[in-house]
């Protein structure tokens, strides 16, 4: 039997549960350990080479080379995990989240001035803004 | 007996300890942030307990997938700021109350919780950024610390429900615990937000008002709010607030005296919500 997942009707929303975490799990271990110095030195140095050592996806290494954190999500990962690739490259958490939807930073810095993203519209896909 | 004399809620934004610690409080942006903490750090000048039970959550910091404990409680004598990635943040290590703490485990998981006891680990910006915000930059802490971290991160956290219920659990430990120890039990996280995908951003400041209100007068009901309405409502990271909920269980039956609420929009990419309530 399908469980409730009420939650897939959120927009722009990827829910990190038990079956994201499932196939993102050596997706989200590479991002861990990126808390290592010499982890980030040899990541930089040769990140395909060094995304080789885990067993990810092709989808998944791909997405990490890309920087597309969507992709990212999309194939198991989780926003706390890959910020430390965000870190790694020296970019701060509002950049990354800014990438995410589509704005520049500048962009997405003064929506969050303004009070945020409203909730008006973006509560249920297809809803009418 | 040990008492549980106050709560302290408040979101535990990682901007905030950074603005801190790189001498930028006083800039325009973060001026408003650390205004609203001002009348906090002299009530807890003033209130300073023996030891904090503090509720956070850890961010893929001390846990990563290998191990994904709902509950885990800090037993440890100390525990080290963590390196998140940018080196640990220049703040005092973290003191613990090992005895209290094995105290509360014995109690907690004879009342059915099944918690996980952590007698080693490092403490992130979940636990030290609400330790900066109401004490400021000290040469050490001015108490012990219990460190309780909850799985916020992945699907499915613990409902409302559940954690208002181990805070009931936990009240009744530290109250049979056998030396007169004031504690204060400090729920953090929160309030509205989003750091993921398209959605990113999302605040909802008529959302976050109204569980503050209900939080300080009916928590009983707010208990009960599905984890769907914090996702929808208040981002997929606003369901942090589940462990405001674990503090407000373990306060009195008794409604509180709120000494002080604080709301602002934005520290980063997150709403700040702060309360201080006193049992009565």
């Amino acid at each position: 039997m399908a469980l409730d997942k009420p939650y897939q009707d959120v927009p722009g929303t990827t829910i990190f549960d038990a079956e994201q975490s499932r196939k993102g799990y050596h997706l989200n271990q590479f991002c861990m350990s990126l808390m290592k110095a010499e982890n980030r030195q040899r990541f930089k140095a040769n990140e395909r080479a060094y995304l080789d050592e885990w067993p990810m996806t092709e989808e998944q290494k791909q997405a990490v080379l890309a920087r597309d954190l969507n992709r990212c999500i999309a194939s198991g990962g989780n926003i706390y995990f890959l910020a430390k690739i965000g870190a790694t490259d020296g970019k701060s958490f509002q950049y990354m989240a800014a990438s995410m939807t589509g704005m520049t930073q500048e962009e997405y810095a003064q929506m969050m001035l303004q009070g945020g993203r409203s909730p008006k519209g973006n509560r249920y896909r297809g809803e009418q803004k | 007996m040990a008492k549980i004399t106050a709560s302290v809620y408040t979101s535990h934004v990682p901007a905030i300890g950074a603005a801190l610690d790189n001498g930028k409080a006083a800039e325009p942006y973060w001026q408003p942030v650390f205004k609203g903490y001002e009348p906090s750090k002299v009530w807890m000048k003033e209130n300073t307990p023996d030891v904090i039970f503090l509720v956070y959550n850890d961010h893929a910091t001390a846990f990563s997938l290998d191990m994904i404990p709902t509950f885990a409680i800090g037993c440890a004598e100390e525990y080290q700021p963590a390196d998140e990635g940018w080196g640990p943040r220049p703040v005092p290590v973290v003191k613990g109350h090992p005895e209290l703490a094995a105290h509360i485990a014995q109690s907690v998981i004879q009342d059915d919780f099944d918690l996980t006891i952590v007698n080693k680990m490092d403490v992130d910006h979940g636990l030290t950024v609400p330790l900066s915000v109401m004490c400021g930059q000290p040469q050490a802490w001015p108490c012990q610390v219990i460190p309780f971290a909850v799985n916020v991160v992945q699907y499915p956290v613990p409902s409302g429900r559940r954690c208002y219920t181990l805070g009931r659990a936990i009240r009744k430990a530290v109250e049979s615990f056998d030396a007169p120890l004031k504690v204060q039990i400090w729920g953090t996280g929160g309030m509205s937000h989003q750091l993921q995908g398209p959605r990113a951003g999302l605040i909802n400041q008529p959302w976050d008002n109204a569980f503050l209100d209900q939080l300080i007068a009916d928590p009983e009901q707010l208990s009960y709010k599905p984890h769907i309405d914090y996702v929808r409502e208040a981002g997929s990271e606003g369901i942090e607030l589940v462990m405001w909920l674990i503090a407000r269980g373990a306060m009195s039956e008794r409604a509180p005296k709120v000494v002080h609420r604080f709301y602002h929009v934005p520290a980063s990419n997150t709403a700040v919500g702060h309360l201080i309530l006193e049992n009565t």
